[in-house]
């Protein structure tokens, strides 16, 4: 009889993905849209590792993958590579943003003011015994206000959205994938601030109050890291996208090292605001402005502005002191509520637009290339792998250099 | 029913584009091409820059063999070829001779490969200077000035510190007097079959989104010094348990029974091959 040592690769491979099913099985009791509307900030969460705003298919990879985040976002990233792309959205200034949250830790009073809204940061973190119920007192409460909130937000729907092209769609602003939009957190749906007005950025005062230049509008198309290899230096674009599709946690670790030590400077956070922005798309022969294009949906980001001081560039010969401070910005954004992800990405992005050779978190190889949560994963479970032959190719150097070993081969490599 | 998926997983654009980093690397060989690498359904670590390559070249007139550790029924090698077969129907094959595309990891086929076949190598870590350097952006520089000071000063190093070089598998070599290049962790003892080799070797390295080449006929020599020259891993006296052949690499096994080692072929359709023809001659005799 022919004989392999350990083999059998097949029938163990069937086997396995069986018990694996029956494992899963458990979850079918749990819907979709349950998932949706129970977990938002995971769908958020495995939306943004992912690169692809899907609530709907994140809460299925989430319920495929047995709620673990890092195969949630591996499926959703799988399937999104085989995606056509057959727009490309006009910018989105997130100055029109429909704000449901928004706070400075620079100034008490900002322009427009600050609007708490959703916050866990106020919460005592006591294990609530109520929630054990599933009809309980706290969860009816819940779900009035839930319905309150949606109903005011229809009317506001009704008032706001008629004059726009596609408005009888707002419902379902991603087409089918966005099944379980979750009316109470943010309503996708476009209408202007309830105020009436934008509310403008805190860093447009520190640009007009001469603490801050002006930003330069950058215009170069932005490279998409999904469809080309990241290169050295990055540009800013890479950088960003490449950070807000990072690991929620590690992006967090290197942000929280970069403000601890390991980093250049502890910042402020000018501004931080969540909410929902409209997609727009224009049309494919005659573009034209925001008021022509294509209304697609609207989705949810939060975005951080932070603020740290830093040299002044160049001596313009005027001043009296030749080294003066100026400010300058971080930039986060994440899709949905990951405030502290958008906080770090925004330190880690000065950190990185800054450069030097300081800190580890100031170089871009070692802060984009380890944020990946699909490549990290996939190079650390692939040690789980037969290394048989490499190992034994290590085996017969390590021997060779034994001092018991014939040294037979100390003249040859 | 239409199906969810393209032939061999891939749109017909991206898989153009994989070929255009293909051909480039095989314009250049040695050089290591940075393509966009797609996320795949499958681990990247675990294979996807050779999936890659495969998928964008692969069509219907193919047989294919994929081997991991020289084996054809290891788990990973069964759950590659279990993706593109579902994708694209080709013939499969354990058979080296009968394949047209060969996707290994770790190994070159004992049996030699001629100029009709090519084979996908599967590459962790593409750049032979990583150890050294750390930063891609210094490497593509040493590259591009044919620096290979690192890579020297490492195998002095060791032989300074152990009596000889300890590298294990993944010895670095000079491809077309050009490029020093990481020939994917084949053992030492593979190296030689890239050098003026027949056929095509395409590495694909998913991860860190590179491709490259050994075209057939070109040089491919492992780095080594004249007084220390290169050496393979020596299995000498050793005979395959089960087909009892010599000068091939052997895995080592612990028979469970006695406890004693022993050995038996690495390249498992070589080894079966061996012990089918052995049978038949009894069977003759």
């Amino acid at each position: 009889m022919a004989y392999v040592a350990v083999s059998g690769g097949e029938a163990a491979i069937q086997k396995s993905l069986e018990l694996l099913r029956n494992e899963l099985a458990a979850t079918s009791q749990v819907s979709i849209a349950a998932l949706t509307a129970a977990l938002p900030e995971l769908i958020d969460q495995i939306m943004g590792e992912s690169s692809l705003y899907a609530p709907h298919l994140a809460a299925l990879a989430l319920k495929q993958g047995g709620g673990s985040v890092e195969e949630a976002v591996f499926l959703l990233r799988a399937y999104r590579s085989t995606l056509e792309r057959p727009y490309v959205s006009r910018t989105v200034d997130t100055k029109t943003m429909h704000v449901t949250r928004r706070i400075s830790a620079a100034f008490k009073d900002i322009p427009g003011g600050q609007l708490l809204g959703v916050t866990r940061d106020y919460s005592h973190r006591l294990l609530d015994a109520s929630l054990n119920d599933r009809n309980s007192d706290a969860e009816i409460c819940a779900a009035t206000a839930v319905e309150q909130f949606s109903d005011s937000n229809d009317a506001d729907r009704a008032d706001d959205g008629a004059d726009k092209d596609g408005a009888d769609s707002a419902d379902e602003p991603l087409g089918n994938t966005n099944g379980g939009n979750t009316g109470g957190r943010f309503s996708c749906v476009p209408f202007a601030n309830p105020s009436g007005a934008l509310l403008p950025k805190v860093s447009e005062y520190l640009v007009a109050q001469g603490l801050m230049e002006a930003p330069t509008p950058d215009e170069t198309e932005p490279c998409d890291v999904t469809m080309e290899p990241l290169q050295f230096p990055a540009p800013r674009s890479a950088r960003l996208q490449t950070l807000a599709r990072g690991m929620t946690q590690a992006v967090l670790s290197l942000g929280y090292a970069a403000i601890r030590g390991f980093g250049p400077a502890h910042p402020t956070v000018g501004e931080l605001r969540s909410g929902a922005v409209e997609l727009l798309i224009d049309h494919p022969v005659h573009s034209g402005d925001d008021e022509e294009a294509y209304y697609l949906g609207a989705i949810a980001v939060t975005e951080v502005e932070s603020l740290f001081e830093t040299e002044k560039d160049e001596y313009d010969g005027c001043d009296e002191s030749p080294h003066s401070l100026e400010l300058d910005i971080g930039y986060g954004l994440v899709f949905g509520r990951g405030e502290s992800k958008a906080i770090a990405m925004s330190v880690l992005d000065y950190c990185l637009v800054r450069g030097g050779t300081e800190f580890p978190t100031e170089d871009e190889e070692f802060v984009l290339y380890h944020v990946d949560g699909v490549e990290a994963t996939g190079f650390i479970s692939h040690l789980k792998l037969p290394h048989y032959v490499t190992f034994q190719s290590k085996l017969n150097s390590v021997r060779k250099t034994q001092p018991g070993e014939e040294r037979s081969h100390a003249s040859a490599l | 029913m239409r199906p969810l998926y393209n032939y061999a997983y891939f749109d017909e654009g991206s898989k153009r584009e994989i070929r255009r980093a293909i051909l480039k690397g095989v314009a250049i060989p040695g050089y290591q091409v940075p393509f966009a690498s797609r996320e795949m359904p499958i681990g990247r670590g675990w294979g996807t820059g050779g999936l890659q390559i495969t998928l964008s070249i692969i069509g219907p007139a193919d047989t294919l063999k994929v081997i991991d550790q020289g084996h054809d029924g290891s788990v990973n090698a069964v759950s590659i070829k279990r993706l593109i077969s579902t994708t694209t129907d080709v013939a499969l094959t354990t058979h080296t001779s009968e394949a047209t595309l060969i996707q290994s990891r770790h190994r070159v086929p004992e049996q030699p490969l001629n100029a009709e076949q090519v084979l996908v190598l599967q590459v962790p870590t593409p750049e032979p200077l990583r150890t050294i350097e750390a930063r891609e952006s210094v490497t593509r520089r040493l590259h591009g000035e044919a620096d290979y000071t690192g890579a020297w000063l490492e195998l002095f190093e060791q032989v300074v510190r152990y009596g000889n070089a300890t590298t294990g598998a993944d010895h670095p070599v000079l491809v077309g007097n050009r490029y020093v290049m990481a020939p994917s962790p084949i053992p030492r003892f593979d190296n030689h079959k890239l050098h003026q080799a027949e056929h095509l070797t395409l590495l694909g390295a998913g991860r860190e989104k590179k491709i490259y080449a050994v075209p057939p006929h070109t040089s491919v020599v492992s780095l080594d010094f004249e007084d220390y020259p290169f050496a393979v891993e020596t299995f000498e006296g050793i005979v395959c348990r089960a087909c009892g052949a010599t000068g091939v690499y052997f895995d080592e096994l612990v028979d469970p029974a006695t406890g004693a080692t022993y050995h038996q072929c690495n390249d498992t359709d070589y080894c079966l091959s061996r012990q089918s023809v052995l049978t038949r001659e009894e069977v003759q005799a």
